[in-house]
């Protein structure tokens, strides 16, 4: 045919790459308080527009407007704040034992602070979270001792999985906190399917399964949305969208499905949106999504809108590919700012007692680190035993890890 | 009782005896799998106990692990072993990982069933054997039953072991035993002594090798549907083989090999799947590192052509009784 054209391939690109000047004005971005908060068990296909638009509450005055307001109290708020305030200082803290060589790697969450801290508060205790490696409010909000952490970073003596992962991948279970794998989203469906088992138990226990922007992409998020929708899984789908997939931005996994949150609709999950950078918001929807799911109404995604501030990780550096400004000139600002600004505008808070706090704070994680350092450092110090690595493999161990744990000496 | 009777008999006993055991995966539910093998197991025991799935291999099983990690104890059924590869992932780097990785905070007792191997004109995508896919990973168990007695057992036994157990199921044998030829009338499992099924519980542990057929000559390593096309060998050709059926290939049961081949001197290995790279490499090496100063002729393999599995040519690929019968003398000569 004459006037056949040869095909193109189409391959999105960020607006901005280094030396450009950021611009978010393709992010629409709600004014606070004015998205509807529908019943919780309101049908999927009457919310649809709630996975195009961004649920808010703080603001710019620190108010908190609009029906999702209101489910903290002052007190809970603040202790919000402290929680947060926890996890930058734990962040700043390990990045900094990192790049003296007290670790091999560590995994700084900065900018999203407010996700998994509120998110905790709204669950309940055996509930299980499916985290990925950027999850750590999860267990500083849900009081899992930061000493812990170190010991896991610092692979010593007391890390409660002797050794065998790299750092920041924790496990516990009685916090809620399922092991991590550092594979991207095969805990997707793995939440679902322990949804499953807790409907099947005639449990009341709800999971809740975290992945990022980049990683929806995988196959597994695919199985996970398709199960939780055929058997209704109790279960809270969340996708943290903070805007970078290590140097691949959000649009090469998104591709022409305009949200992450919109991924659900053809599931027939309702699926909320979400500003992931205030507090309050993210504690209104976590509330909502598991108060559905614990209601047998099914599972419920949340797309969180938010940006990593910070580098992917240690070995990361993204001068490389997205202008140094764009943390600044992101446009749902810093969650700590704005949950401070708020509790400072109820009356609730103030700065001389947020600089007493850091500092109170700063305190806590240092001794947290002594405490942890004693126990030793990846280079330094006593170590993880190395027989320990033939343990775990099986419940008993097999003929053929008893002769290799004699042939490596143990 | 044909292997199908009992493989479904061993899940109604697990499920009995432990409300935990769940039952899921491609057509599994209603209509009880295309094999038939958990027929009637929804109807007997309600659709949160046995359901259909989508077709999505890395669900199930990713569910599954989820399901597991919570303290059921699932047994998922993969329809083909040929299309178990898209949940690869979640056996090798989840299930398989998961004690090891939280050090015991997480436990993952979960039995993955898969029809396996051919002999039934199913061509290259539902005739693999892809057991070394697996012996390859630590942190899982992998089975292959032979015959009904020990498909019951072995099954009741791999759904109480606390660990991801592979379940690999000899299709070639579901319906009735193999003598080794697949042009002549075999003996149906209702006249084998091997398709005595008891009722209820019993186990055949994980981990022990059986000797199929006593011999003196030279020892036969043999699992599936290869342990009848040793046993047909050793009779077409004289030789008295001593026949190993493995059952278990992870964990190995290391001490019947090595005695029998301390004894015979000889040994020969056998399986279906391709050649290179197969388990009978690691059981040549475990065998020369094991029993070097025994060995009266080298180990021999004979496996499957390493091709694609074919349809119209499957009995020239398979690895058959006249193949391995020529290995035998071929091992008794040298």
């Amino acid at each position: 045919m004459a006037d056949t054209v040869p095909l193109r391939l189409n391959v999105p690109e960020p607006e901005v790459r280094p030396g450009g000047k950021p611009d978010f004005s393709r992010v629409s971005i709600p004014k606070a308080g004015s998205v509807d908060r529908p019943p919780v068990d309101v049908a999927p296909e009457a919310i649809r527009d709630m996975a195009w638009s961004i649920i808010r509450v703080m603001n710019r005055k620190g108010e908190a407007v609009g029906p999702w307001a209101g489910t903290l109290t002052p007190e809970e708020t603040l202790s919000g704040l402290r929680d947060m305030m926890r996890v930058r200082a734990f962040d700043k803290r390990m990045l900094m034992a990192q790049r003296q060589g007290k670790t091999s790697f560590y995994m700084q969450c900065l900018g999203e602070e407010a996700i998994a801290c509120a998110f905790r508060k709204a669950m309940s205790d055996g509930d299980m979270n499916f985290p990925t490696y950027r999850q750590q409010g999860l267990l500083i909000a849900g009081g899992y001792p930061m000493v812990d952490m170190m010991n896991q970073i610092f692979s010593n003596t007391k890390d409660p999985i002797k050794g065998r992962q790299l750092p920041v991948m924790y496990s516990s279970k009685a916090h809620g906190f399922f092991t991590i794998s550092g594979n991207l989203a095969t805990q997707f469906v793995q939440a679902v399917g322990w949804a499953m088992a807790s409907a099947i138990s005639r449990d009341t226990r709800i999971a809740a399964a975290w992945i990022g922007d980049g990683s929806t992409a995988e196959s597994d998020f695919h199985a996970g949305l398709v199960f939780a929708s055929t058997y209704k899984a109790p279960v809270v789908l969340n996708i943290v969208n903070n805007q970078w997939a290590i140097s691949t931005f959000q649009g090469i996994a998104r591709g022409g499905s305009g949200t992450f949150a919109a991924r659900g609709h053809g599931f027939g999950i309702p699926s909320l949106r979400v500003d992931g950078n205030d507090y309050l918001a993210v504690h209104a929807v976590a509330k909502w999504a598991i108060e559905r799911a614990r209601s047998n109404l099914g599972p419920v995604l949340i797309e969180y809108v938010t940006y990593r501030a910070a580098a992917h990780s240690t070995s990361d550096d993204p001068s490389a590919y997205r202008p140094k400004e764009e943390s600044d000139a992101w446009p749902l600002g810093d969650p700590v700012e704005r949950l401070k600004n708020h509790l400072v505008a109820i009356g609730a808070w103030s700065p001389e007692r947020h600089a007493q706090a850091e500092a109170e704070i700063d305190a806590e994680v240092l001794a947290a680190q002594k405490q942890a350092e004693a126990n030793g450092t990846l280079h330094s110090g006593p170590k993880a035993s190395p027989r320990d690595i033939f343990e775990d493999v099986y419940d008993v161990m097999p003929p053929n890890l008893r002769r290799q744990r004699q042939e490596a000496g143990f | 009782m044909t292997m199908i009777e009992a493989i479904r008999d061993a899940h109604v006993v697990a499920m009995e005896r432990d409300g935990k055991v769940v039952v899921f995966g491609e057509d599994v539910g209603y209509f009880g799998g295309v094999f038939r093998c958990t027929q009637g197991l929804q109807e007997g025991f309600g659709k949160d106990r046995c359901f259909d799935s989508p077709i999505n291999e890395a669900g199930i099983v990713g569910t599954a692990i989820g399901m597991a990690t919570y303290g059921l104890r699932p047994c998922v059924e993969i329809q083909f072993a040929d299309y178990v590869y898209p949940a690869y992932d979640q056996i090798v780097s989840e299930a398989a990982r998961i004690r090891h990785r939280s050090a015991g905070d997480f436990t993952c007792p979960i039995t993955i069933r898969m029809p396996t191997g051919g002999g039934i004109f199913g061509g290259q995508t539902h005739s693999q054997s892809p057991e070394a896919l697996f012996t390859h990973v630590s942190g899982l168990k992998v089975v292959v039953p032979s015959n009904p007695y020990d498909a019951k057992g072995l099954l009741i036994a791999a759904i109480e072991d606390d660990n991801p157990v592979v379940f690999l199921e000899p299709k070639r044998l579901y319906n009735g035993p193999f003598d080794g030829h697949h042009d002549r009338p075999v003996t149906p499992w209702s006249k084998h002594p091997l398709g005595e099924v008891p009722a209820g519980h019993y186990t055949v542990p994980l981990g022990k090798a059986v000797v199929r057929r006593e011999g003196s000559a030279v020892t036969v390593l043999a699992y599936g549907t290869m342990v009848y096309v040793a046993e047909a060998a050793a009779q077409e050709s004289g030789i008295d083989a001593e026949v190993i059926d493995l059952r278990t290939l992870h964990p190995l049961d290391l001490d019947t090999i090595v005695a029998s081949v301390k004894k015979t001197g000889r040994c020969v290995i056998v399986h279906e799947a391709t050649l290179t790279s197969g388990f009978g490499a690691e059981l040549a090496a475990l065998v020369q590192e094991h029993c070097f100063y025994h060995l009266e002729a080298p180990i021999r393999r004979i496996a499957g052509w390493d091709t694609p599995y074919p349809h119209a040519q499957e009995w020239t690929y398979f690895p058959g009784p006249a193949r391995l019968a020529a290995a035998l003398v071929e091992v008794m000569e040298s």
